[in-house]
């Protein structure tokens, strides 16, 4: 299991240190300094064993957090630790930075030693932390409310406590899509995958149960045959977004994974989302998928060598989604070889800028409708060089946000309840929001 | 709310501050107190001083100034022991306390003070709070069982804690249960044998019952410890998977990497013609995937791990290629295992998006990346067949654009495409051949090189090309050396009549200046190969060779199933086994995949992968290593056992192309080898002149070296004693000759092991060749030597007795002797008196022959004995001689003939030296 935990600043200066396990000694700390952190050259995996010590490291920022082992551990396990490390840090305090550790040490001290026993990980729920590991000193705690958090913290439902109220019960719903694409210079779709999560926001009193749909087709096809099921019906609430694509009735999902407070086997057996939420936000589920996804917008590049001195780029852009819909934060890197000296720049649409820091044409466009078309054409002049080595023509990436899910996914329903108090599913506001972002979008030129 | 000041207090004299403060009445500033002393810590100053002090506030109800101390504690506790009793009282009375989180906060603690003393105070309230009502003070004191087995694991079963702990299994809490199977797998791994998890079908269902409930973690707990059992049949491990699968959509990487664990592991037990088999295979492969839009760490761990499961179970993610191709911006180490993954999965039906991708990889930025890539090319051609034609022009393409490490990158893969496809693709040589400078890395040159000797026949300039390599031959790697030496041979034996120059230069480098003993093994058997028998050596040195394997850097399949065991774990990462990088006994017990047993006893389908079994031979690639030792199988081969003669007869076999030359140097190198001296008769043993000191202290800085010559068993050795008069140690002895008259040269390093303490005296004896290179010198036999160690290096001459390279062989036959000796003029006779010496002629023939100065003829005329010698030397120089022997006259005389009558002196005084003697 984890044999220690130790927290560096940019420096290589330990700002936090824990160790766990008797064969971790202080030697440890400076060992992954000079291996790693001062490397000369730039470590190479993020799992390093120096001198049969592994350490594992995550960067936030410029922090680094290790964990120390002598143990063949389970490595995803350290990894995920460490990321929840991080979440239950910013949970606390914010952004994770040399001054806000410094500042919290005390805190960070608390928090290890109670989600991390021996090296093993314990309840981490920033939600459970948060009733008994406070700033604010002991609470004089009455004998129930002691029970209660010792009860929420081993119990099944960890993640939520009783007794929670609202007066409004109100819930959000964001469907935020990654669409990532890889495409050739001829237009032709190397890969290209959505990556997806659902987070809920929830303010509802009492333990809600909760049950989701969407617009899975492995549940469309069962109801398509069993006749119409207590879901057809609910799939009336008016929970249905906009979708930028055509009339896509369901999708495929390649593969998706749950917060803990899915029941899973019930997923397994029947394909049923159902929960208790975590009171305030949680990112209820992630999915993936791959197939007949709306790719927003199409990159053309033509790029021309004009002699040994100069390039001609042009690229054209093509928006691909309904003509009422708007697509926003447009931006789009062209790449410029190491050895440019000037950039002439001519654009249809928005502002482009040659940087030459970070060696490429940036073109921004604030908003873009569907069905349209830009053009950028720029003349890039280049020092010659001896150098042999051709330019490595990095690909052309795009950033961009648009109002749907370009999976195609919709939200059917979310019903709520909550059998001890009387409030119905009819009484919880509902909304619902789809963002698709670009990923990794990239064309090759 | 700034704790950051804390970390500021540098100033001198704080200790004394601090411990003021912590003395202080008002609880705020002790807290502050405390809170930099814990600062202070963090950063490794020693605040041990304070001890006392800290443990004084450890009485407070203050939970958060408890907890500081408590760290405290943890941290000093074992540089303090007696002092650490003082806290015992407190934490006795912490375990009473009727705030829930208290009393696990101290037993928490206990456990991680590593004091005996202490750890005798802890069995009571332990045992209290493991049967405690509250589920967070049992959770606690689960981890504080297996904490107390790590300080002192006797006490544990003593006090009964592990039955306990056992019980715990069937808590009604899944954190209690799952804490409490996290304790008793680390505990059972320092016990191998002890079954302590008793894992049935009754303890199988409770976990499996807690694995829905419990957390996140304790979820990966009970996999891990899940994967660890073996079920009875193939019926309860589809239970088990059954139950398993749900896990593979929660959000947590490690749970589902640690139910695929299970599930690969509980596999291998399910008959394959079972839908569910099917089944479970489609399941496998969407989380595998979804793994990959994990953080990039999680990713390194998981790819890693794919590359297990592509390895045991290809057809999981046999259609997912595209899901590897490389991100621009992935990180290096993500990239790098893509490629690896790339390669595994690449199939007819794939190769040609694959190839466009590894194309394009191979012009990014990043060297390692680079190369990798295009090895990949080289790979994919290997591997499909249909593809290498455009494997083989993209490599081209890739050698056109003369980028240094890409164009050797290329050359070593086109090694291994000429390996596979034979007398296809030599029309690229010539390409090849442009870039012979550019390359400098000992890989790329022993790959041209190969490909040079291998297609001899078809470059007309080949003898050129592999003449400039050995010009530097010493300064190369062995890998190089060594392919140079067998494509040497290999164009001598395809165009004997240009190359026998060659050939002999690079055996005489390979066996006799060079001190790798397989580099001179290899010349050796060369050598013997084309001396003996040309015609096996052909068949030997140009045998049909082995087919290479289409996968590289396999899994060795019994290491692959140990580690797809240890799924999810380092294990897996560094694909290695625990015992290679864990400490101690943990670990070292090696795990194996479950043979399949089955109830239904599938007999129709024997061929089900029962690997376990050990008898798997479709999961049982034959592995070749795709570089390096192509004359492997040279060694293997039956070497005929007989010493042949050397010269002569068996020498006569070969075509004449073999010069006469090559003779002697296999004698005098092979004696050594084989020693021949057995055959030679020796009666009395050869003359060894006194030791003498060769080289002074006072000049070499204290180290006295004397020494002597001898011949032993047809070895020249060079006797040596060292002697360290200085103060000093010293370590590090190698000594190197002058080139000499002779060509003599150490025939291995100077073997002095160990150091040579002040006062010390050590003997050493160093085999000579005389196959070094060779200068002539005044005196004849005089040798520079250069001896070096720690301190510095040294210089000395001495003078050999030549009769050490008097041959064995050196009986000349009558008819030979006295052809020879009318042949050789007149004026290379010299006459010399030997004085004062007491032997008859028989006495006087016995002892020359130790010497091995043979007397061939004796001729007695008018009261004279007139003996007729023969002398061989080491280079085969013949001395021929007459010594007149007169009873009563203690003065012989001696006349010696030789074509090379520079000898002639040195030998008339071995003859005096062999006679006084």
């Amino acid at each position: 299991m984890i044999g220690g935990l130790f927290i560096y600043n940019h420096k290589g200066e330990v700002l936090i240190s824990r160790v766990y396990r008797d064969d971790i000694g202080r030697n440890a700390v400076d060992a992954f300094r000079v291996n790693v952190i001062h490397a000369r050259q730039q470590v190479r995996s993020p799992v390093t064993n120096i001198a049969r010590t592994s350490f594992f490291h995550v960067k936030r920022s410029n922090i680094w957090l290790a964990a120390v082992t002598k143990q063949n551990v389970n490595a995803a396990m350290v990894f995920e630790f460490l990321y929840k490390m991080c979440d239950v840090m910013t949970a606390y305090f914010g952004k994770i930075s040399e001054e806000n550790i410094k500042n919290n040490f005390v805190l960070i001290y608390e928090l290890l030693d109670e989600i991390l026993d021996f090296g093993y990980p314990q309840n981490s729920e920033t939600g459970a932390l948060k009733t008994f590991i406070t700033q604010t000193g002991i609470k004089s705690q009455s004998k129930e409310e002691q029970s209660q958090i010792t009860s929420q913290v081993t119990g099944q439902i960890g993640w939520r406590r009783e007794g929670i109220k609202y007066r409004r019960n109100e819930l959000f719903l964001d469907v935020l899509e990654s669409v990532n694409l890889l495409m050739s210079p001829q237009g032709q779709v190397l890969s290209a995958h959505v990556s997806g999560r659902v987070v809920m926001k929830s303010y509802l009193s009492g333990m809600p149960e909760c049950k989701f749909g969407m617009n899975d087709k492995i549940v469309i096809d069962k109801q398509g045959k069993g006749g119409a099921s207590e879901e057809a019906a609910a799939g009336k609430s008016d929970l249905g977004g906009s979708g930028g694509g055509g009339g896509k009735q369901s999708i495929a999902i390649d593969d998706c994974t749950f917060h803990q407070c899915v029941r899973l086997s019930k997923f397994d057996a029947e394909r049923s989302i159902s929960f208790i939420p975590p009171d305030g936000e949680c990112e209820l589920m992630r999915y993936r998928t791959t197939k007949d996804i709306i790719l927003p917008f199409r990159v053309i590049p033509l790029v021309r060598e004009v002699g040994r001195t100069k390039l001609e780029v042009k690229v054209v852009i093509k928006s691909n989604f309904k003509p009422s819909l708007l697509a926003q934060k447009i931006e789009v890197r062209i790449p410029t070889p190491l050895n440019t000296s000037g950039v002439q720049v001519i654009c249809m649409k928005g502002k482009a800028k040659y940087k030459a820091s970070e060696n490429a044409i940036v073109w921004k466009i604030k908003r873009m409708a569907g069905m349209k078309e830009s053009q950028i054409s720029a003349e890039i002049e280049l020092l010659p060089t001896n150098d042999k080595k051709k330019w490595a023509r990095p690909p052309i990436s795009m950033n961009f946000e648009v109002p749907f899910a370009p999976s195609g996914l919709k939200v059917r329903y979310l019903k709520v309840f909550e059998p001890k108090l009387n409030y119905s599913d009819h009484d919880v506001i509902k909304w619902v929001r789809y963002i698709g972002r670009s990923g990794i979008y990239e064309t090759r030129c | 709310m700034t704790d950051s000041k804390y970390f500021t207090t540098t100033k001198k004299g704080e200790i004394f501050e601090l411990k003021a403060e912590l003395n202080s009445d008002k609880k705020e500033k002790k807290k502050e107190a405390v809170k930099k002393v814990i600062a202070s810590m963090t950063v490794g100053k020693d605040v041990s001083a304070l001890f006392p002090d800290v443990v004084n506030c450890m009485q407070t109800d203050n939970l958060e100034l408890k907890k500081l101390v408590y760290l405290y504690l943890m941290n000093y506790a074992k540089s303090q022991p007696d002092m650490a009793i003082m806290a015992v009282n407190t934490f006795v009375k912490d375990c009473e306390d009727p705030n829930p989180l208290i009393r696990a906060l101290a037993v928490r603690t206990m456990g991680c003070i590593r004091v005996d003393k202490i750890t005798e105070y802890l069995c009571e309230p332990l045992r209290k709070c493991l049967k405690d009502e509250d589920p967070y003070v049992r959770k606690t004191a689960a981890v504080c069982v297996a904490k107390l087995h790590d300080i002192n694991a006797q006490l544990v079963e003593d006090q009964g804690f592990l039955d306990t702990l056992k019980d715990l299994i069937s808590d009604s809490n899944p954190m209690v249960v799952a804490n409490a199977v996290a304790a008793l797998s680390e505990i059972a791994e320092s016990h191998p044998n002890s079954n302590l998890l008793d894992l049935n079908p009754q303890s199988i269902n409770k976990l499996l019952t807690a694995l829905n409930e419990c957390t996140e973690w304790g979820q990966i707990f009970i996999l891990d410890c899940l994967a660890n059992y073996t079920p009875r049949d193939d019926r309860e491990s589809q239970s088990i998977c059954e139950r398993v699968t749900p896990r593979l959509s929660h959000a947590n990487s490690a749970v589902v990497l640690s139910a695929v664990k299970v599930l690969m592991k509980f596999m291998e037990m399910l008959p394959k013609d079972l839908d569910y088999y099917g089944t479970l295979l489609k399941k496998l492969a969407p989380p595998l995937v979804t793994l990959l839009s994990a953080e990039p760490e999680l990713q390194y761990v998981a790819l890693r791990n794919i590359n297990l499961i592509v390895q045991k179970r290809p057809e999981i993610l046999k259609h997912e290629m595209k899901v590897f191709f490389v991100k621009y911006n992935d990180p290096i180490y993500v990239k790098l295992e893509k490629l690896d993954i790339m390669i595994r999965l690449a199939s007819q039906a794939n190769i040609a998006q694959v190839l466009a991708e590894l194309k394009e990889y191979a012009t990014e930025v990043d060297v390692d990346f680079v190369r990798k890539a295009v090895r990949a090319i080289g790979r994919c051609a290997i591997k499909v067949e249909q593809s290498a034609e455009r494997c083989v022009s993209t490599l081209l393409d890739l050698i056109q654009t003369k980028v240094n490490y890409v164009v050797q990158e290329a050359i070593v893969v086109i090694k291994d495409i000429f390996r596979k496809y034979p007398n296809k693709y030599e029309s690229v040589i010539a390409t090849l051949c442009e870039n012979l400078d550019s390359l400098d890395e000992p890989e790329a040159r022993a790959a041209m090189i190969w490909i040079v000797g291998e297609y001899a026949e078809r470059i007309d300039n080949a003898d050129e090309l592999l003449e400039s390599f050995l010009e530097g031959f010493h300064d190369e790697s062995t890998q190089v050396q060594l392919q140079l030496l067998t494509a040497i041979v290999k164009l001598f034996l395809k165009k004997p009549t240009e190359t026998q120059e060659l050939v002999q230069q690079v055996l005489s480098l390979a066996t006799q200046d060079s001190d790798n003993p397989d580099l001179r093994d290899r010349g050796y058997i060369y050598w013997r190969l084309l001396s003996t028998d040309p015609v096996a050596a052909k068949e030997v040195v140009l045998a049909e060779k082995p087919l290479i394997s289409e996968e590289t850097d396999l899994i060795e399949p019994t290491l692959l199933e140990e580690l797809i065991c240890h799924i999810g774990t380092l294990a897996s990462v560094y694909h290695k086994p625990p015992s290679a990088f864990v400490e101690g006994s943990r670990g070292v017990m090696h795990k194996r995949l479950p043979a399949r047993t089955g109830s239904g006893e599938g007999t129709e389908c024997p061929d089900v992968g029962n690997a376990a079994g050990g008898s798997a031979p479709e999961a049982a690639p034959s592995i070749i290593p795709s570089q390096g030792d192509l004359l492997g199988d040279l060694l293997n081969l039956d070497l005929p056992a007989v010493l042949l003669p050397l010269m002569g007869a068996g020498f006569g076999a070969a075509p004449a192309v073999m010069p006469a030359s090559l003779n002697a140097p296999v004698g005098g190198g092979l004696g050594d080898l084989f020693d021949l001296g057995g055959g030679v008769g020796m009666p009395m043993g050869a003359y060894i002149p006194p030791k003498t000191v060769w080289l002074p202290a006072m000049k070499a800085k204290g180290l006295e070296i004397s020494g002597t010559f001898a011949r032993r068993a047809g070895v020249i050795q060079m006797e040596l004693v060292l002697t360290n008069k200085a103060m000093s140690v010293m370590t590090d002895f190698a000594i190197q000759f002058n080139r000499n008259s002779f060509g003599l040269a150490p025939a291995g390093p100077l073997q002095v092991l160990t150091p040579l303490g002040p006062n010390q005296t050590i003997e050493v004896s160093l085999p000579l060749s005389t196959v070094g290179p060779v200068m002539k010198m005044d005196p004849l036999n005089n040798l520079q030597v250069a001896v070096k160690n720690n301190i510095d290096v040294f210089y000395f001459s001495c003078q050999y007795p030549i009769s050490m390279l008097f041959v064995e062989d050196g009986k000349m036959e009558r008819q030979v002797f006295l052809a020879t000796w009318k042949d050789i003029p007149n004026d290379n006779e010299s006459q010399f008196q030997i004085q004062d010496c007491h032997l008859n002629s028989e006495a006087a023939s016995n002892k020359l022959q130790g010497s091995n100065i043979f007397t061939i003829a004796k001729r007695t005329v008018e009261g004279q004995d007139m003996l007729y010698m023969s002398i061989k030397l080491s280079n085969g120089i013949w001395v021929l001689a007459e010594l007149k022997v007169q009873a009563g006259n203690p003065n012989y005389t001696i006349s010696l003939k030789c074509r090379a009558p520079e000898v002639s002196q040195c030998v008339f005084q071995c003859y005096e030296a062999v006679l006084k003697n």
